[in-house]
């Protein structure tokens, strides 16, 4: 038998707060985190938007050591997760540390490392290459150096699926509580790659969004004028923990996680299919899995990343997958006011539909301006709505054509 | 100007975090100044760029204390 598997700690750095309780006001209030790069400069580059992530005191968490060997990403996840440990008030000791685990996923890892470590093989050769290059660079380091910070020596891993990194973490965390492997999980994703590189290189494939006259409205998500996503950067943490843990401590209780499903194109390098056929069997996984009938969704989470393609396929693979239920349940993007934070993003995202689901509150989709005659969802355009909401699903999709979809439920003492 | 061993303590006390105070000539570099095996490699090519000097593999070994990098750095000069 399945163990009970719920939420009982949420930690977030983001663009529009450095803790989840400014995180979640700001996302309601419709504020965005939008604005021009500071990180470099981006003068010659076609897109100069951003959302940063704005004061982060790295000392805050770790030591000055650990800051010159770690990078951003790293230093991101520490923080979010130690957030979310005190949030949910655990205490790792010699007792419980081995059945507490951590799967954190990024899905690029420490670009900013390799790029001013590249640099500096061009122009003073091999001998100069840090020592700690490698172990700066590789993305499994957000849940290696989680365990080293927490004390949690339980099972320890990370997905690397693109934009899905987070939301496919959070969906093994959960398996690894309902198998029993872990009583307590920190999962999440992390991301941080503001640099020339991925500015480059995105730009390139024509993914990002151009409008750099008006950054804060540049994340449109399912509005006509969209034209790219804007890239963000930040870390979503949330504490997983049996239920049976969680009751016997008295732990507050944010909401169930209850499904985990995913799904592959088997389509195109960055192009979603189409059809919506491997988003919709994604999502259909998630809620079997959760033992949900297709009418009990009342929300979804959308991936929404303001590309032309994404946000019409997804809006197709809604559809898809839930026929005339599609248009009763409600959708948003939070990315219309944080951006793009690729492998974090299922994280924060993960965060945002369990606090709908506490709050009984929907975030909006801010920038709906000029509705798009084939987005014709209930997107909850531009303003936050009070709702009577029972479920909430979140999608993520990543290049290679990975799609992840969890499910969360209001938490009821049955 | 400043001594070869306040050079080295400046470096040494940025790289690893530590007081200069704490950085003696008679200090252990992995012990007492709490470096691991990573953080030594990193510190000898700091010490190579500020010496404008090459300091081998196996001359590198033989560093435990402040004062090996002191004498390595003297004698190299001399």
């Amino acid at each position: 038998m399945k163990r009970r598997v719920v939420v009982t700690g949420l930690g977030a750095l983001t663009p529009i707060g450095n803790e989840v309780v400014t995180f979640w006001n700001n996302l309601i209030a419709g504020k965005s985190g939008l604005g021009y790069i500071t990180r470099f400069d981006a003068t010659d580059y076609p897109t100069r938007i951003a959302a940063e992530v704005k004061d982060f005191d790295s000392l805050q968490y770790i030591d000055k050591k650990e800051v010159r060997r770690t990078d951003l990403f790293v230093q991101y996840a520490i923080a979010a997760a130690k957030m979310a440990l005190q949030d949910a008030d655990i205490q790792i000791d010699d007792q419980n540390a081995e059945r507490i685990g951590v799967y954190i996923g990024s899905g690029i890892g420490g670009l900013p490392t390799l790029e001013s470590q590249h640099s500096v093989l061009m122009e003073k050769g091999p001998k100069r290459v840090s020592p700690f290059f490698i172990p700066m660079m590789i993305g499994n380091m957000a849940s290696g150096l989680v365990s080293i910070h927490t004390g949690a020596k339980g099972p320890n891993s990370s997905s690397v699926t693109a934009c899905a990194s987070g939301t496919n973490s959070i969906g093994e965390a959960f398996r690894l509580i309902q198998h029993g492997d872990a009583d307590v999980m920190l999962c999440g994703g992390t991301e941080s790659t503001i640099t020339p590189m991925a500015f480059a290189g995105f730009s390139s494939m024509g993914a990002l969004s151009r409008n750099n006259d008006d950054p804060e409205r540049a994340s449109r998500p399912f509005d006509k004028e969209r034209d790219g996503f804007v890239m963000g950067e930040g870390s979503g943490v949330i504490v997983l923990e049996s239920l049976e843990r969680a009751e016997a401590r008295g732990a507050r209780i944010y909401a169930e996680m209850i499904g985990y499903g995913m799904s592959a194109d088997a389509f195109h390098l960055t192009s979603p299919a189409p059809d919506g056929n491997g988003a919709a069997r994604s999502m259909l996984a998630a809620v079997s899995n959760a033992g949900l009938e297709l009418t009990e969704v009342d929300y979804i989470n959308a991936h929404g990343t303001s590309t032309p393609l994404n946000d019409l396929y997804e809006t197709i693979a809604i559809k898809r997958a839930f026929g005339d239920h599609a248009y009763k349940l409600a959708v948003s993007s939070i990315k219309s006011m944080v951006g793009h934070l690729l492998g974090a993003a299922g994280g924060i995202e993960a965060i945002t539909s369990v606090l709908a689901l506490y709050h009984q509150t929907l975030p909006p989709t801010t920038n709906l301006e000029h509705p798009d005659p084939e987005c014709d969802l209930d997107y909850v355009p531009n303003e936050m709505r009070k709702a009577s909401l029972r479920t909430a699903i979140s999608n993520s999709f990543g290049f290679g054509g990975h799609n992840a979809t969890i499910a969360f439920k209001v938490y009821e003492d049955v | 100007m400043a001594t070869t061993l306040e050079r080295v303590q400046k470096i040494i006390s940025e790289k690893l975090d530590v007081a200069i105070e704490e950085v003696t000539l008679e200090a252990s570099i992995r012990e007492d100044l709490d470096a691991d095996s990573l953080d030594v490699v990193d510190l000898i090519m700091d010490l190579e760029d500020e010496f404008g000097l090459s300091i081998s593999e196996e001359a590198a070994e033989k560093i435990t204390i402040v004062k090996d990098i002191v004498t390595f750095v003297d004698g190299q000069k001399a």
